[in-house]
């Protein structure tokens, strides 16, 4: 069976065509759905690309976690369908508290537009499931505001549950304990800095995302 | 009643604040040796009407904490005058 994501359209978002592209050549069916929309249909999964959704104005995803989609996103999750945010899709989850946190700008102000080196922390979530603690990936990363922080206890809790999905390797922008990528406790909702739709193609650099957007679609279940 | 209201939203202490840090560098450059402690924010101004100003602040508050600051990373200060 073939598996369908859901891909959430906000006014500002900018990598929804690459998410769907990149999921398409790993051989599953894609939706847009517009960030208006009060039902996801019936998708397997779902993602928040990058982008500027609403002009990132206030904070980056403070004013799309208001969006009406949200509210059928946050059920989803709560009903344990994959969730995952890519870059200003991770901010909007951490507005939203569907994952603890925060992104805060760039340690030294420096908008970053590079590929990231990183390792797999955790295989608990559903962009990890199956791939080995350890794993190294290339893969690019773009963003003003990716520099996660929360407090000591969060950060305790996330590490001891195996939470932390991501870390770079020579943390390029301050993130706490190196982290790139977390997951909820479930390990269902995922965030994460780096673009793994960028790296599909040995033509631009690595194919590296695969692997992280091969095991969402593993993990998914059609129903 | 009618009250002005300023919000000021600024990063919690003890959480970095990379903005205020690079701004505190620039300074001895500029000459202004004797600045420290910057920290950088955001602050807002709006009207709002509500009975008595402690409704106001309640509904100033609510505002703040869902939707003008984040709660993980900011805290924020209220300050509300009677308009003429």
């Amino acid at each position: 069976m073939t598996q369908r994501i859901g891909v959430v359209l906000f006014p500002g978002s900018n990598c929804e065509h690459d998410v769907a592209e990149a999921f398409e050549g790993l051989g599953a069916e894609t939706e847009v759905v517009w960030h208006g929309d009060r039902s996801l249909g019936s998708v397997d999964a779902v993602v928040l690309p990058g982008g500027f959704a609403h002009g990132d104005y206030l904070r980056p995803g403070a004013i799309a976690r208001f969006s009406p989609v949200m509210a059928a996103v946050e059920s989803f999750a709560a009903a344990g369908g994959p969730v995952v945010g890519i870059c200003n899709g991770f901010q909007v989850l951490t507005e939203a508290h569907l994952l603890p946190g925060a992104l805060q700008k760039n340690r030294g102000l420096t908008f970053l537009c590079q590929t990231a080196d990183l390792e797999v922390a955790s295989d608990r979530s559903v962009i990890t499931a199956g791939v080995p603690v350890g794993t190294r990936l290339r893969i690019p990363i773009n963003h003003f505001e990716g520099n996660y922080t929360c407090d000591q206890r969060t950060l305790d809790e996330l590490r001891a549950e195996g939470r932390v999905v991501l870390r770079y390797v020579g943390n390029p922008n301050g993130s706490i304990d190196d982290i790139a990528g977390v997951c909820n406790g479930a390990g269902n909702v995922v965030g994460l800095m780096p673009h793994p739709e960028r790296a599909m193609s040995e033509l631009l650099g690595s194919t590296d995302g695969r692997v992280l957007l091969g095991a969402l679609l593993g993990a998914v279940v059609h129903a | 009643m009618r009250f002005s209201a300023l919000v000021e939203v600024a990063l919690r202490p003890g959480i970095a604040d990379p903005q205020g840090a690079t701004i505190e560098r620039a300074l001895p450059a500029l000459g202004f040796d004797t600045v420290s402690a910057v920290r950088a924010g955001k602050a807002y101004r709006f009207m709002i009407d509500a009975p008595d100003e402690g409704t106001a602040r309640g509904t100033v508050e609510e505002l703040c904490r869902r939707l003008l600051a984040n709660p993980v990373i900011e805290d924020t200060s209220v300050r509300l005058e009677a308009a003429p």
